[in-house]
């Protein structure tokens, strides 16, 4: 038996169906009707264009830090505080909506401004956990796990102290910038702004070169695939480790920017809204190839969105798409494993 | 504060550490034998609804706690199969888990939100609790904290001075070693895989129907613990001792941001609720920075009378994982 490209697909079909079902069952067992809950879904992300445009509103966040971990992946680091780059990516755009506001300046530079501040941030917090990581051995997943704790109380501070709006604070957030400072949106009620959607394209057009067409890339590779034997070949090896750290905080930074300056308008506590996570579970269930990333995160902001109304229409609750999720990428995962399993048997037989 | 109050607040940290506890010293037996168990958000989320429902439904508290350990074992296998069977990557497969375990958690716990249960209620011991300072402070709990001050004792004694234990150690050290000496290398793992689940699982019900009795969905203050769980296993070094100082030194910081709270107006709760994180990562920073190359190029440069001080400083601080930890392994 040989690994071919139909077999990869019977894999993951059966993954897909997999999921299906056990969500199916999940679903029974919460006495909900299956397939009503699956075609409310469906119906929350296309059945309208508001709501497509919502499930578009989704993806570029999604895209855009999905994006960033196909660097740190390919490099071997987990980023898990990749949910505080985001954050900061939030606070620091706000940070330059707040300073630059007022000042005069046209409100296209200010926006500019906020980005590559959104993008400082960001890359400044990944870098932390890369300090973390390189200089004090600190594994990245636990420094980045604390990180994000620490990011989540920073803003919810500066919500509640230096920023609060005048007179009570509260958790709906900031006060809302003045209009000038809004990304331009496609219709005034809708929250999706064209120029977002050219960035997350960018990036992931960006990543997919960067790592298939450079030299850069190739050393990336080369350091997560065996870091020991890169290093005797003379490529710096927690160099390229931070750089990726440094890039993907960037790409996350440039999320947190969006979620403020288009989608959200304020600084809000749950600024990140979990694209972190759900990035690193799209960026698993593609096996790290930026070819798929667009279309998979277009199939995971879909489902979010889709769920949303899912309270209000069947009293189910939302996190059924995060259930759907889960089990889609475990299957993906251990449908990998078989795979690979079923061939060596094949191969030690024949 | 009177005297009282302060014996009870501690008190309470004691039984706060409770499920801590239990999630650490399952982590420490799995990651002993070389299994990281990433999924541990997942599972106490999990193992905290599922218990708290079987316990309404069946009005049994016990049988609330061997459905949380089942849950727990369950998801551990899953961990285990996909490693060890598989050959995937267990941070990966542990933290699809933990995501998915959460959100299932939230989905079927639903309908249950917000009802009251049955609860443990406190067992004070009889002559014991009247100990002066002692009695209120370590008699006055509810069974299953008396349960997590016998589990750490008896976790230690089985991983340091028993055979299995040794065996245990050996599976997760120098898992070739264990092989040639008869040891089923992969069953083992599995088992003990399992039974840390099955620990780490109990954490859920102790909050469900102890600590933070009820379900509360996506407020029930739960989400993180799992996270916390792993970094003070990392703390404690793989020893039941010392991950238990971290259970109790994480609990006492909550306790004492919220007994702050009040003389900082200024700083929401939330802020002081994550007090513990930053610290968590400078004490793992303490621990790990001892072996970097480049504490150890500088140590180096000093003069001989500073360096010896300061490296028996760190290598007290220093813990070193289980060799083996998150390899597979292979017969061949």
């Amino acid at each position: 038996m040989r690994d071919t490209p139909a077999r990869r697909v019977l894999f993951q079909i059966g993954a897909v169906v997999l999921a299906l079902l056990v969500t199916t069952v999940v679903l029974i067992a919460a006495k909900a009707p299956p397939l009503a809950a699956f075609v409310n879904i469906v119906q929350g992300a296309f059945g309208s264009w508001d709501v497509t445009s919502n499930v578009l509103v989704a993806w570029v966040p999604l895209l855009l830090v999905t994006s960033g971990l196909l660097l740190t992946f390919t490099v071997g680091l987990w980023n898990i505080g990749i949910e505080g780059q985001i954050i900061l990516g939030g606070i620091f755009a706000t940070w330059a909506l707040r300073v630059y506001g007022s000042s005069g300046m046209s409100p296209t530079l200010v926006l500019i401004l906020a980005f590559v501040a959104g993008m400082a941030g960001g890359s400044l917090w990944a870098m932390l956990a890369g300090a973390l990581k390189t200089f004090g051995g600190v594994n990245e997943i636990f420094g980045g796990l604390g990180l994000n704790f620490v990011a989540t109380a920073l803003n919810i501070w500066l919500i509640f102290g230096p920023w609060k709006r005048p007179g009570v604070a509260s958790m709906s957030g900031t006060l809302p910038f003045d209009q000038r400072l809004w990304m331009p949106t496609v219709t005034p009620q809708s929250m999706l702004s064209v120029p977002t959607v050219i960035i997350a394209v960018a990036a992931i057009v960006i990543v997919y070169l960067m790592i298939q067409g450079t030299y850069f890339g190739l050393r990336l590779k080369a350091v997560g695939k065996n870091a020991k034997a890169a290093y005797i070949l003379g490529i710096p090896t927690w160099q390229h480790m931070m750089a990726s750290f440094a890039l993907c905080g960037l790409f996350a930074g440039v999320a947190g920017a969006v979620q403020v300056t288009a989608v959200y308008h304020r600084l809000i506590p749950s600024i990140s809204s979990g694209y972190g996570y759900l990035g690193l579970m799209v960026a698993m269930l593609i096996n790290y190839k930026a070819a798929f990333a667009a279309p998979v995160a277009l199939f995971f902001a879909a489902l979010n969105v889709g769920s949303i109304q899912l309270p209000i229409v069947l009293r189910l609750d939302s996190s059924l798409a995060g259930v759907l999720q889960g089990t889609l990428v475990l299957f993906v995962l251990l449908g990998q494993g078989l795979r690979q399993r079923v061939l060596k048997k094949s191969q030690v037989a024949s | 504060m009177t005297e009282n109050e302060v014996l009870r607040s501690l008190a309470g940290v004691l039984a706060a550490a409770g499920p801590v506890i239990f999630g650490v010293t399952g982590e420490t037996i799995s990651e002993r034998a070389g299994i990281i168990n990433l999924s541990m958000n997942g599972t106490i989320l999990l193992s905290a609804m599922g218990g708290f429902a079987v316990s309404l439904s069946t009005h049994s508290l016990v049988l609330g706690f061997l459905a949380g350990a089942g849950i727990g074992a369950l998801v551990a296998t899953v961990v285990a199969f996909s490693s060890i069977t598989l050959k995937q990557s267990q941070v990966a497969v542990g933290f699809v888990l933990a995501l998915l375990c959460r959100d299932l958690s939230y989905f079927l716990g639903n309908p249950i939100m917000g009802q009251m249960g049955p609860r443990v209620s406190l067992l004070p011991i009889p002559g014991l609790e009247r100990l002066p300072l002692l009695g209120p402070l370590l008699f006055t709990q509810d069974p299953m904290t008396y349960l997590s001050f016998i589990l750490i004792f008896l976790a230690w004694f089985f991983i340091f001075r028993t055979r299995p234990g040794l065996m245990l150690r050996g599976i997760g050290e120098k898992p070739a070693a264990a092989y040639v000496r008869g040891a089923n290398v992969g069953r083992l793992r599995y088992f003990y895989a399992a039974l840390g689940g099955a620990v780490a699982g109990l954490a859920g019900p102790i909050y469900s129907l102890s600590v933070k009795a009820g379900w509360k969905g996506t407020i029930s203050g739960l989400d993180g613990i799992g996270w916390i769980v792993l970094a003070i296993t990392i703390f404690g070094g793989w020893s039941p001792f010392r991950a238990a100082l971290g259970a109790y030194l994480f609990a006492f910081l909550q306790w004492f941001g919220l007994v702050l709270q009040p003389s900082l107006p200024g700083v929401p709760s939330q802020v002081l609720q994550v007090a513990p994180f930053p610290l968590m990562i400078l004490t793992l920073l303490l621990v790990n920075i001892g072996q970097a190359d480049w504490v150890e190029r500088t140590l180096a440069r000093m003069p001989e009378s500073v360096r010896r001080d300061l490296s028996k400083v760190l290598r007290a601080m220093n813990v070193t994982p289980p060799a083996a930890l998150g390899t597979p392994f292979e017969k061949d």
